[in-house]
């Protein structure tokens, strides 16, 4: 178990350390960010005092050093169009994207639970081919087109949701709903197949003959025996949606990180950039981890292999 | 995870009574039928399109589809808010996708499978070090890494294509390798190699092919998953820049209008969605008959 722990923290090490790389090479590609941040007007000496200031006059392997010490220390510079640190002004924004990622969660699990159950319990039924024409959908459906048709019924033909904006309870509705219906797809198959699992194995086959009253070999053996690989998929897949969450938050406005991190692509704000990038990946990392040291102990099979 | 796994075996009796060798389950027709729709106005886009795509027509702005009231059959699905004709901007929506799909799909698949290859096959440092980054590139959602690799390399159809190969190329990796680890302990592979067989045919000639059927479902199953992406990005505004054409960028031009101009939403919407259901479930059937296991 500790050395699972232990192989299984050293590869996330590996893997952020990686990470830092490739952000940083991406940082280079962008080039010289100088034209961006100083006026045109600026002199040459001010250009060059400015690429010492930042260290870009330096060998690379001196400024990847540099870079790993300001990002471990959150200093990912000043954003070029705020004026300020590009570390605050993305952590400001992570709070409402947790908000929609953990309330789309819950719609994905409202939805995909009992779906797939229900389709686990009649294989071959009008239902269960349903429930496979309503994951497919789910699974084919961008998040932008079905934002946009949830707007037009919903705010624009029928006008009882708002169609944007952040702070009531209203306003989660529409965002949470696109995202939550598309991960309810691949809640609903995964759910689907276990409880098939589940339902197979010969204790609940015993219990059957046993005559143990089928509502409870469901709802109480099988779901239990199904909930392991679940709940881990539930964890991953709230990862997901933190990536998921930045095409949904432009679609509503929603004043999340992946709001913040489009905009400053188009606004070529390149600290931002790198910092809502960076914020995303280390805690959608922590939560791979966090969701397999569990499995892990939960599931004692999975450290022993 | 295997979609799958809800049919019973039993399940995949089909045209034959026994077992169909390319699937299982009946073949989906209808998904196959789009597909090769999708393919052909990819290919044959502008002979088929009654309009040029990026023609605008002043006297015809916003026209509604022909059987709604004040729509005409000149142009059947509708026009833009420059009276561009919807249908040829569909077509020509339908060969930038399955362009950059395609073209993403092969290049990543392509990387993917010569590293797979090499990380299975040669083990050691190769195989640590191969792996370890295909598990840093699969650790962010792809849209965030698709962005982060935006953010450097710009827009239009090159960069697009260059960048949703970056996002795949991994998936192809741990697949191959994992291939690979099984298929060279076999017999056939150890008496290549007693034969005196150097490593690179071997793996070409003697590996390779058995891996191709796994590879192959993978890459059916992405053109849905690039499809998906590109559109993404176009909505967005980081994707495919007018002049051109994509569906996802018809939609990010046709969101001011949808309180008079449903249909410049609808269609473009409808048409991503049933190019990757039909991709999906063509992907999915070859995979229920060539993986039933749900490795990949």
């Amino acid at each position: 178990m500790a050395r699972f722990l232990l192989t299984r923290l050293g590869q996330a090490l590996v893997t952020l350390a990686l990470l830092t790389v490739l952000i940083f090479v991406l940082a280079r590609l962008t080039g010289d960010p100088t034209p961006l941040v100083l006026p045109s007007e600026a002199t040459e000496a001010d250009r060059a005092f400015f690429r010492q200031q930042y260290g870009l006059d330096r060998p690379v392997h001196e400024q990847y050093v540099v870079f790993l010490r300001n990002v471990l220390r959150g200093d990912f510079g000043i954003s070029f169009r705020y004026r300020e640190p590009a570390f605050d002004l993305v952590l400001a924004a992570i709070g409402p994207t947790l908000q929609l990622a953990g309330v789309s969660m819950l719609v994905a699990i409202l939805l995909g639970l009992p779906l797939g159950i229900a389709a686990a319990l009649r294989p071959g039924s009008w239902l269960a081919a349903t429930v496979r024409g309503y994951a497919s959908l789910g699974q084919a459906m961008p998040t932008f087109w079905t934002g946009l048709m949830l707007i037009f019924v919903f705010a624009i033909s029928i006008p009882v949701l708002p169609s944007s904006g952040y702070g009531t309870a209203a306003n989660f509705v529409l965002p949470a709903v696109t995202l939550g219906f598309y991960a309810s797809a691949s809640v609903t198959m995964l759910t689907w197949a276990n409880m098939t699992e589940a339902l197979r194995s010969d204790f609940v086959q015993m219990e059957r003959v046993l005559g143990i009253p089928r509502r409870l070999i469901v709802l109480k053996h099988a779901l239990r025996n199904a909930s392991l690989p679940i709940v881990t998929y539930l964890g991953l897949q709230f990862g997901l949606l933190l990536g998921g969450a930045v095409v949904t938050e432009r679609v509503f406005a929603w004043p999340g990180v992946g709001q913040m991190l489009v905009d400053a692509i188009l606004n070529r704000d390149y600290p931002v950039v790198q910092a809502a990038v960076m914020l995303t990946a280390v805690l959608v990392m922590t939560i791979n981890l966090v969701v397999d040291l569990l499995y892990a102990v939960l599931d004692p099979r999975v450290s022993r292999s | 995870m295997s979609a799958a796994a809800g049919e019973r075996p039993g399940d995949a009796g089909g045209l034959f009574g026994g077992r169909i060798r390319a699937g299982a389950g009946r073949p989906p027709l209808f998904a196959t039928a789009i597909c090769l729709l999708l393919v052909v106005a990819a290919l044959g886009g502008g002979a088929i399109a009654p309009y040029v795509p990026d023609e605008a027509d002043f006297t015809a702005i916003l026209a509604p589809p022909a059987w709604v009231e004040g729509g005409s059959l000149a142009h059947p699905l509708g026009t833009d808010q420059l009276g561009r004709d919807m249908l040829s901007r569909l077509i020509a929506g339908a060969r930038i996708s399955l362009l950059t799909a395609g073209a993403a799909v092969l290049a990543g698949g392509t990387v993917g499978v010569a590293l797979g290859l090499a990380a299975g096959y040669l083990g050691g440092v190769v195989e640590a070090v191969v792996m370890r980054v295909v598990d840093a590139f699969l650790a962010l959602p792809f849209i965030l890494m698709a962005l982060a690799f935006v953010a450097a390399l710009g827009t239009g159809i090159g960069n697009i294509i260059l960048v949703m190969m970056l996002t795949n190329w991994a998936r192809y990796a741990r697949l191959v390798r994992s291939e690979v680890v099984s298929i060279k302990k076999r017999d056939f592979v150890l008496l290549a190699r007693v034969a005196g067989l150097r490593p690179l045919p071997i793996a070409l000639r003697h590996i390779l092919p058995n891996a191709l059927t796994s590879i192959l479902v993978l890459g059916v199953l992405d053109v849905g998953r690039a499809i998906i992406l590109e559109s993404s990005l176009s909505f967005l505004g980081l994707g495919i820049q007018p002049p051109d054409v994509s569906w996802g960028l018809a939609l990010a031009e046709g969101r001011t209008y949808m309180t008079v101009a449903w249909w410049l939403t609808v269609w473009p919407g409808l048409a991503i969605v049933l190019a990757v259901m039909s991709f999906n479930a063509l992907g999915e059937w070859l995979k229920a008959g060539f993986d039933p296991r749900g490795r990949l």
